[in-house]
């Protein structure tokens, strides 16, 4: 079965959603110069938290402070948590300090997930910019496992430079499938890089989809995703079947601070998952 | 399976919608072409004197920057147009555009073009409105470039 936002057998947060839960880093892999993905197990609860693609933990360095991140792994791997995030901020960069057997405290999952029930039986369109592609990659995971179930799926990725593509050997082997149609680009290049270059969004006129029959999961930088459904919806996509994951100031996870109110909206609770239709009049919206 | 120039023009994206006694005009400008991988389609300040629609294979747009080498602008692939420097004076190149893998393309001379839309101005019209909006796509995908989106405080 495929995780979605309305199945209620996964991606609940523990009873107690304020209350951080012991994880051992196993592993910190270093996927560019400024961005990593943490490897955790529970270090108390042996059987961890079940999650849905594009839901996201609470992560606490302990002495330092506490930050949202989606989590990127493979649900299947459950109780195995992965988390890629780039160290830019003071929790971030002493999370990028943190070696194998350290210890961190995550609250979670939270959030809505991708749509994947909704897409089976259709083609599904994944569009993702620099660092937004760790949340879809629970997806892909998923979309891969059950491939049978969705028709064309296209992974459209677009980064910095050849140097910041993430889960480079995973691409890789992604692209050596025969059923994944998968571009990527990069917005500067020298000469020695093969692919396109350009920004992600001159790959959505170029992509092999019918309109009619395409559900697209984006996520990346708001602005990339603001112009990847203006030209989603040049192709013929409808709003209804484009979904955004929306990155706002999350703190407590849960809906009740308002750290992260978008609009009508809390990200934390409400989404980080969208349906574009939902979020179409406050998206790009300065007072918002 | 051999299709026309005729036909390649009309299925192809840019030529969307143009109607057939003005492709029976251009089709006398266009000829068939590839590029092996490599393979220079032209260089910086040389004669503008055509330009490309890609039917299969990717190109590079290049720009050489002393001490950091060939850079790469865009790449343009399948289904898109390469070259807009034959509609206006000087008709030269500002950048180098190389194959990056076997590239298929219709070249159209740009004199031959210039020409007939001089004599026809419904037909330069179509072209204008054509390139006008392949430069707006362009100069929108810039400024987003430009933004460097993914960098640290985006």
């Amino acid at each position: 079965m495929v995780s979605t936002s309305e199945n209620t057998t996964v991606g609940k947060p523990a009873s107690e959603p304020m209350l951080p839960r012991l994880y051992r880093i196993q592993r910190v892999h270093l996927e560019t110069d400024d961005t990593f993905t943490l490897h955790l197990l529970p270090a108390q609860d042996e059987m961890g938290s079940s999650f849905a693609p594009g839901q996201f933990n609470m992560l606490y360095v302990f002495g330092t402070g506490e930050v949202p991140l989606s989590i990127s792994s493979n649900p299947s791997d459950s109780p195995l948590l992965q988390h890629t995030t780039r160290a830019v901020g003071t929790v971030t960069k002493a999370m990028r300090r943190l070696g194998r057997g350290a210890m961190v405290g995550i609250r979670g999952p939270f959030g809505s997930s991708w749509p994947l029930e909704q897409a089976v039986g259709r083609n599904v369109l994944v569009v993702a910019g620099g660092i937004g592609l760790a949340p879809l990659r629970p997806a892909i995971y998923q979309l891969i496992a059950q491939r049978e179930r969705f028709q064309r799926v296209v992974l459209l990725y677009g980064t910095r430079s050849p140097e910041d593509i993430l889960y480079r050997q995973e691409l890789e082997h992604w692209r050596g499938k025969f059923d994944l149609e998968i571009q990527v680009t990069v917005d500067r290049a020298a000469s020695t890089w093969r692919g396109n270059v350009g920004v992600v969004t001159t790959l959505i006129g170029r992509s092999p989809i019918d309109p009619l029959n395409t559900v697209a999961l984006v996520c990346g930088p708001e602005i990339m995703m603001r112009f990847s459904v203006i030209e989603l919806e040049k192709r013929g996509l409808a709003a209804q079947h484009i979904y955004l994951s929306m990155e706002r100031n999350m703190k407590c996870g849960i809906g009740f601070c308002g750290h992260c109110q978008f609009g009508p909206l809390f990200v934390c609770k409400d989404g980080p998952v969208f349906r574009f239709d939902r979020i179409e009049a406050v998206l790009g919206k300065p007072e918002v | 399976m051999m299709h026309s120039l005729e036909s390649i023009i009309r299925e192809h994206p840019f030529f969307q919608g143009l109607e057939d006694p003005y492709i029976q005009l251009i089709v006398e400008c266009a000829k068939n072409v590839r590029f092996d991988e490599g393979k220079v389609l032209f260089r910086q300040n040389e004669p503008a004197d055509h330009f490309y629609l890609i039917r299969e294979g990717l190109v590079a747009v290049e720009l050489m920057i002393p001490h950091r080498g060939f850079t790469t602008v865009l790449t343009a692939g399948g289904g898109e147009v390469l070259g807009w420097s034959w509609l206006f004076p000087p008709y030269r190149w500002y950048f180098d555009a190389r194959a990056l893998e076997p590239t298929r393309a219709l070249a159209f001379d740009g004199k031959c073009l210039r020409t007939k839309c001089d004599e026809d101005h419904d037909l330069g019209y179509e072209f204008f409105k054509r390139f006008a909006r392949i430069m707006t796509q362009r100069l929108e995908a810039t400024k987003l470039q430009l933004l460097d989106l993914y960098g640290v405080n985006v």
